[in-house]
């Protein structure tokens, strides 16, 4: 074994005296190393598993689909410059009747090519893929196969545009279409619920009725391949057949569900961890501030002794960087753990065919490195101001520091402040940079709390927004294509079905000047109950006659305002373009919404009104009936028992808010404890023979205490208010940071909301304010007057 | 060559000058023009009144610090044209120091402070060995805090001893003790300067302590005032205050 040098084992030994304020501070920055390296890991795990994932089953660069296209197009489309591969496929809905299942499930029905799929390839799972030639046999995806217990050899019903079929399963498979599998209308993916189903083309295309034709196309891009000129051509090629406007990966919703979800951890990754890498070094630069300034005649003594400036520095900077280690180790540990449960988090949500875990090590030396820089960049001053000390003047007492008579003296004599009082505003006064960046620092706590109860608050509120407010129906039946407006009244008898409201959704190009925007218009009668439209303030709006209600957020993308004319192209009848005027703008935080009365767009649309989909309000009593009834309702694509989606949304979501509180609360309490107990310390070791002095005047412990924390104490009160400010700051940054097409969260700050981070963070305060006021309860005093400084 | 060795003084200045606070109302002359040689091997004691200057002389030529004006050599080399770095080396390699409060680090047994030393010079002596020769093997596992004044102040002398140093720079070494355990400090003293023939500057403002000197130095205002030589020299353990 190497032989410790004596320097080396004096390091070890004073790290060990200041274990309590090394460890509140390793464990700071530990929470900096795992939160960068779970989110970066993270990011870079996803990343990596989902190009490995795709570039295996061969994913498609550009979707699109169309109404129904003759098969001949598909050769058109390879010629188009820049394209690899094109495979067309019939798809469809299906309504499932399962055995065992009270309630239907829902579909997806993709067609399966006779030699076997070249773009968007199913992974076989289980089993084998259905026979191209056989008439009844499918593959399902294994999640779906898994959670309703079905196995290869199993058999369920499918109602297909109509038509009752039975159909055996011979294989599970997964797909990276699908590796966060939404079900139609669904908040999340649902297992048992929702099935991809994958059929020879012959049995797929008969079935959905689209012989010799493909209503969805796939395409591979060459290297180097421009994506918007094939996305320009394949919708020239598509659009005398319906076609609905090609896209890139990023409108894929499996896709953009995932890139959502990166860039969340992305921006975590960025805006956290530095708060704590600051906070972290700005605690090694107080306590090896104090430590260098105690040990004066030390350094002097080293100098004295031969040691080199830089052996010095080094000395001291090993100090911070045995802080950095035991914080990089805590964070290492933690952020693995916090790593798994992440891991195991995204296998509920997402189908991959490994685990997401991260596994390289360049996460961990990154996060390691710059827990180091962050410790040394903290020590570096301090370690320099010892390289510096001049030995003859190192080895001389320091002279006492300077205190003069202020304003804020003359000021505190108007206000009568007791002896005690002016000491501690001295003491503030003494180093207002260090007492401004300790306020700051109990400021973070209480700004993260802040922040994180912002995030529950503002899920509340679209959770109440959304389904209390605007989607109030039970259930909805999605039918598959449009069909005439009777088809409410069928609806509203079905069995527990208590009030029927129809409603029109049509895929359309908005435009306004050069802004174009793709969407799915909504339209529906006036007066209805069950799904409202809100506007700005929550309040319902009734759908004018005339012109179009419009979300904020659509507004903005396409630059609208109230009055403004905006033009609707409907993506699958090319020319039957008309413009509408901008009625209102709407507030809504899932999705973009653009909404017409039925009848008005009916009329410029010159058709009788259409119908693609029923929300209902159910009785209660009645639901296993209803479910019966809707395994056979013709023209049905899915049924969404939307109080299911509500509670399993809520309950979700409900568990995500524990866990993050939990995590956010120990977070905002290292922090607190981290800050005011090295404050606390080090004003301790500072007044000590002040202190000391005091009681020996016979000032009673409390006072003497009164003088020590009264000092912590003012600077967590002046906390307060700038966590607010800085907990609001970060939640408007959220707000803006979340803000896309899937969704939007409202700033919701409550006063509440504050109190309890002021709560939270001034209990932690108190408590390390208590573990220092032991130390001046069991102050010796003979020996604290005796020791030189 | 060998002569001109033998008769080479371990230190030598020549009108040796340190100013503090230059420039300002403040200015304090701690030398003034000092001109000084002293010769190898000798014990010699610094005498003066408080603030006439002795630390001041004895920091510049322990390299722990400049000075002002003048030159000072150390057996030949030129102390006031090193850097930093140069008198950093020149302390590791031949200066050993011993301090009135005798400068122990808190956090490291005996041991381990002389082991401070022998960790970094060239030629060191066994920590054990230099602990042994100020009488203190029995103590080498206690940290300061476990120790008598006159036994921390002992091994600060192992300490500078440690390395072998050309000379040995004591300033009021006895300052913080009382007289009994004075002497014993005094007699590590004489003991290393009587085998090792190390020269040994001992500062002091206490007038007893000069009789135990080959040579004594008295220090008025930043000025050598008197240099005498003493015929006969009393033990360390018959000097007391
Ligand atoms: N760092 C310093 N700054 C200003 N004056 C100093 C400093 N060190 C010593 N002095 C002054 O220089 C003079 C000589 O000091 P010093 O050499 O310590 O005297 P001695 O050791 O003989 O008591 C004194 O007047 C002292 O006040
Ligand atoms: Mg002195």
């Amino acid at each position: 074994m190497v032989k410790l040098h004596a320097l080396d084992r004096k390091l070890l030994r004073d790290v060990w005296r200041l274990r309590a304020q090394a460890l509140a501070i390793a464990l700071v920055l530990g929470c900096g190393v795992a939160i960068f390296l779970t989110a970066f890991g993270m990011v870079g795990a996803l990343e990596a598993t989902r190009a490995e994932y795709y570039a295996e089953q061969r994913f498609a660069d550009i979707f699109a689909s169309a109404r129904r296209a003759p098969n001949a197009l598909l050769g058109e489309m390879a010629e188009i410059d820049g394209v690899r591969a094109v495979e067309g496929r019939a798809t469809g809905w299906a309504v499932l009747d399962l055995p065992g299942r009270a309630a239907a499930a829902s579909g997806r029905i993709l067609s399966l090519p006779p030699e076997g799929a070249r773009i968007n390839v199913p992974l076989l799972v289980e089993g084998r893929l259905p026979d191209p030639d056989a008439d009844r046999e499918v593959a399902v995806t294994a999640r779906f196969a898994a959670a309703s217990g079905l196995r290869p050899g199993d058999s369920f019903a499918a109602i297909v545009e109509g038509h009752r079929l039975e159909l055996v399963i011979t294989g599970a498979v997964r797909t990276p279409e699908f590796i966060y599998a939404l079900p139609p209308g669904g908040l999340m993916p649902d297992d048992e619920g929702f099935a991809v189903i994958w059929m020879p083309e012959r049995a797929a295309a008969s079935a959905l009725g689209l012989s010799g034709a493909f209503n969805d196309v796939a395409l591979t891009l060459r290297r180097g391949a421009d994506p918007a000129a094939v996305i320009e051509a394949v919708d020239r090629i598509l659009s005398p057949w319906g076609g609905s406007g090609a896209h890139e990966r990023d409108l894929q919703t499996s896709h953009a569900f995932i890139d959502a979800e990166i860039s969340q951890l992305r921006s975590m990754a960025v805006v956290l961890p530095p708060v704590f890498f600051g906070i972290a070094a700005f605690l090694v630069n107080i306590v090896l501030g104090r430590i260098v300034a105690l040990e004066r005649a030390e350094i002097g003594l080293l100098k004295a002794l031969g040691y080199r400036n830089r052996e010095i520095a080094v000395h001291y900077l090993a100090m911070a960087g045995l802080i950095a280690v035991a914080g990089t180790l805590i964070g290492w540990g933690a952020g693995t753990w916090l790593a798994r449960g992440m891991a195991g988090l995204y296998a509920r949500f997402y189908d991959f065919p490994w685990l997401v875990r991260p596994e390289g090590w360049d996460s961990y030396a990154w996060s390691g490195l710059i827990g180091l820089a962050a410790a040394s960049l903290g020590a570096l001053r301090s370690a320099l101001a010892a390289a510096r000390l001049a030995p003859a003047v190192a080895m001389a007492p320091p002279a006492p520091p300077r205190f003069r008579r202020s304003i804020v003296d003359r000021a505190a004599e108007r206000l009568n402040l007791s002896q005690p009082g002016m000491m501690v505003l001295r003491g503030l006064l003494r180093w207002p940079l260090r007492a401004a960046m300790t306020s700051l620092g109990l400021a973070f706590g209480v700004a993260i709390l802040v922040a994180s109860s912002f995030m529950t608050d503002a899920l509340d509120r679209v959770i109440d927004i959304a389904f209390f407010r605007t989607f109030r129906q039970h259930a909805t039946l999605a039918l598959a294509g449009e069909t005439p407006l009777g088809v409410t009244l069928d609806a509203a008898h079905l069995p527990g079905v208590l009030r029927a409201e129809p409603q029109y959704d049509l895929p359309v190009t908005l435009r306004h000047g050069h802004l174009s925007k793709r969407l799915a218009l909504n339209a529906r009668p006036p007066g209805g109950e069950l799904m409202r439209v809100l506007d700005t303030s929550d309040r319902p709006v009734e759908l004018p006659p005339e012109g179009m209600l419009i979300s904020r957020q659509l507004a903005d993308q396409l630059s609208l305002v109230v009055g403004d004319m905006v033009l609707v192209e409907p993506s699958e009848r090319s020319g039957e373009g008309f413009e509408v005027p901008v009625a209102a703008v709407t507030g809504q935080y899932l999705g973009l919404g653009a909404y017409m009365d039925l009848d008005a767009l009916s009329a410029r649309l010159r058709q009788a009104p259409r119908v693609t989909s029923v929300s209902l309000a159910l009785d209660p009593a009645a639901l296993p009936e209803f479910r019966a009834a809707t395994k056979q309702v013709p023209r049905l694509a899915f049924v969404i028992m939307l109080h299911e989606v509500r509670d399993s949304f809520r309950d979700t979501i409900s568990e995500n808010v524990g866990r993050n509180t939990l995590l956010f609360v120990t977070i905002a309490v290292l922090i607190t404890v981290g800050v005011a107990y090295n404050g606390a310390r080090i004003q301790l070791s500072e007044r000590a023979r002040e202190l000391a002095s005091l009681r020996i005047l016979g000032f009673t412990r409390s006072e003497v205490s009164f003088v020590l924390l009264g000092e912590t104490a003012v600077l967590a009160l002046l906390a307060q208010p700038l966590g607010w400010a800085i907990g609001s700051g970060i939640a408007v940054l959220m707000v803006n940071g979340f803000d896309s097409d899937l969704y939007r969260v409202p700033l919701v700050l409550t006063p509440a909301n504050f109190a309890t981070a002021s709560l939270v963070t001034l209990g932690a305060t108190a408590a390390a304010a208590l573990l220092v006021r032991r130390r001046v309860d069991r102050f010796d005093l003979v020996s604290v007057l005796k020791t030189r400084e | 060559m060998t002569e001109a060795a033998a008769t080479q003084p371990v230190f030598r200045a020549e009108g040796l000058t340190k100013v503090y606070g230059e420039g300002s109302t403040a200015e304090v002359r701690a030398l003034d023009a000092v001109d000084l040689s002293l010769p190898e091997g000798e014990l010699v004691v610094l005498l003066g009144p408080s603030g006439s200057g002795k630390s001041t002389l004895l920091n510049i030529l322990g390299g722990l610090d400049h000075a002002s004006g003048g030159r000072a050599w150390f057996r030949g080399t030129e102390l006031t044209a090193m850097t930093d770095r140069q008198l950093t080396r020149y302390r590791r390699d031949h200066v050993g120091f011993v301090f009135q409060f005798y400068n122990l680090v808190p956090s490291l047994t005996a041991r381990e402070n002389v082991e401070l030393v022998t960790d970094v010079a060239t030629h060191p002596l066994p920590a054990e060995e230099a602990l042994a020769l100020v009488g203190l093997s029995a103590r080498t596992d206690h940290f300061p805090a476990q120790m008598s004044g006159g036994e921390q102040q002992r091994v600060a002398i192992a300490r500078a001893i440690a390395k072998r140093p050309g000379v040995l720079l004591c300033d009021e070494p006895t300052g913080a003790l009382d007289s009994r355990t004075g002497t014993t400090v005094l007699a590590a003293l004489d003991e290393v300067n009587a085998r090792f023939g190390t020269t040994t500057l001992v500062i002091t403002h206490n007038a007893g302590i000069r009789r135990m000197a080959h040579r004594v130095i008295r220090f008025q205002d930043g000025r050598v005032v008197e240099v005498s030589v003493n015929d006969t020299r009393v033990p360390a353990a018959e000097i007391s205050w």
